[in-house]
């Protein structure tokens, strides 16, 4: 039997932990139903961020939606926060089985 | 003699600062800051639960108007320092807040020297938190819109919205530092001594271990940040160790006006000197996003933390009992 696919976008929010509740609002406001987030550590532009203490985290927002949404929320979170915030966005495209749910 | 709870920070220190694979996982850190903040409050609650608290007014007023006051001090000379307006405003609420292991670090040091003092201090460093973050915040607000005038760029908008006094006066005052501070008292000053009595053991008793591990962790941070010192150049080294003295004189100042005891003296002393690392980087980070938040936090989290731990909180119990004596 073969499952009903369909095609989706995986958006990838890695950004600095102070901004995890507006990044919650702002995709469930532009159009996301659903988001995971996980507390994680690296490296890049904005130096090292080893997770050590409160001013140190980042987290990884993940969202699967429409790929319009996605974009949205990308281009919002590009020119809201990118000035000033360590921030980096990816896309995905992904396949899920529901896809009411997204 | 040293404390013995200043060789776990040096420890720290000393594994970062030669690469050790040392490191505390991160639910450990939070648990112990939750128990830190908890004790102290509870600890300075039951001492409130047997004093007529109108008393503390002047006490309370003294110590909000003093730490509103440090950014706007700090703000002309660092900006004669030629950092930016953002920078200076940050920098400047750094030290208007307060650092509560700082305060764990210098009544353990008074305890150890015999020096009493007001035992409902921990009240002064919960109501210290926010009027020196919402000075910064007020002072970034002038400072950008004077460069903005004066450069002639539009109003950028920083993200955070018409609401940003309500989000930031929400999240310094139920942010966990002055709620768990906060609740500790309320819940020693209603239960008293006989009724935390039962949660001793946990709570008071075993205190100076559970510091003397947090320093262990803020060894280790701290010394993640001395690296980035480099990065700043001599300037920061400069305000790390001057200000942190000069603003200890205004608080020695304001615990004399007060007429507090020789150690009180010396805690209001310290808790001018000191930065706040918890608190103030996340509550700047977003109300003034365009300051540069590793300059602040190497400042008190890489240079002030540890000088008034190792070198000022001596000199400010010197200074209280010449004074206050």
């Amino acid at each position: 039997m073969r499952l009903d696919k369909h095609a989706r976008t995986l958006l990838v929010i890695i950004a600095e932990s102070t901004l995890e509740k507006r990044l919650v609002q702002d995709v469930q406001r532009l159009g996301a139903q659903g988001y995971t987030v996980t507390d994680v550590r690296g490296g890049g532009h904005s130096g090292v961020r080893e997770g050590a203490w409160e001013a140190d985290r980042t987290i990884r927002m993940e969202v699967v939606c429409d790929e319009k949404v996605a974009d949205e929320i990308g281009e919002y979170v590009l020119n809201q926060y990118a000035k000033h915030f360590g921030v980096t966005i990816f896309f995905t495209p992904v396949q899920v089985l529901r896809p009411n749910k997204f | 003699m040293v404390d013995v709870v200043i060789f776990f920070f040096l420890l720290g220190l000393f594994a970062r600062l030669v690469g050790s694979d040392l490191r505390l996982p991160e639910a450990l850190y939070e648990t112990l800051s939750i128990y830190l903040l908890l004790a102290i409050g509870i600890k300075g609650g039951i001492e409130l639960s047997q004093q007529p608290l109108l008393a503390l007014v002047p006490e309370v007023a003294g110590v909000v108007v003093l730490s509103f006051l440090i950014p706007i001090i700090l703000y002309p000379i660092l900006r004669l320092m030629r950092f930016d307006w953002a920078d200076s405003a940050s920098i400047g609420a750094h030290f208007g807040s307060v650092s509560v292991v700082t305060f764990a670090v210098v009544t353990a040091a008074l305890i150890r020297a015999d020096i009493s003092y007001e035992q409902h201090a921990p009240l002064w460093v919960a109501v210290m938190e926010a009027p020196g973050l919402i000075a910064g915040v007020m002072l970034a607000r002038l400072g950008g819109r004077d460069s903005r005038e004066g450069s002639g760029v539009e109003a950028v908008s920083t993200g955070a919205g018409g609401n940003t006094w309500g989000s930031l006066l929400h999240d310094v005052v139920f942010g966990k530092s002055v709620l768990l501070l906060l609740g500790g008292l309320v819940i020693g000053a209603v239960a008293g001594v006989d009724g935390t009595a039962p949660i001793k053991a946990v709570f008071i008793d075993p205190f100076k271990g559970v510091l003397a591990l947090f320093l262990l962790e803020l060894g280790l941070v701290a010394g993640a940040r001395l690296a980035e010192v480099k990065r700043f150049g001599w300037q920061v080294v400069v305000i790390g160790v001057a200000v942190p003295l000069a603003l200890s004189l205004l608080g020695t100042l304001l615990g004399l006006m007060l007429d507090l005891s020789v150690g009180g003296v010396a805690i209001m002393a310290t808790l001018a000197a000191s930065a706040s690392y918890i608190a103030a980087p996340t509550a700047m980070r977003i109300a003034v996003p365009e300051a540069n938040a590793g300059l602040s936090i190497t400042i008190s989290l890489g240079i002030v933390f540890p000088f008034n731990v190792v070198l000022g909180i001596p000199i400010y119990i010197w200074l209280a009992q010449r004074l206050a004596g």
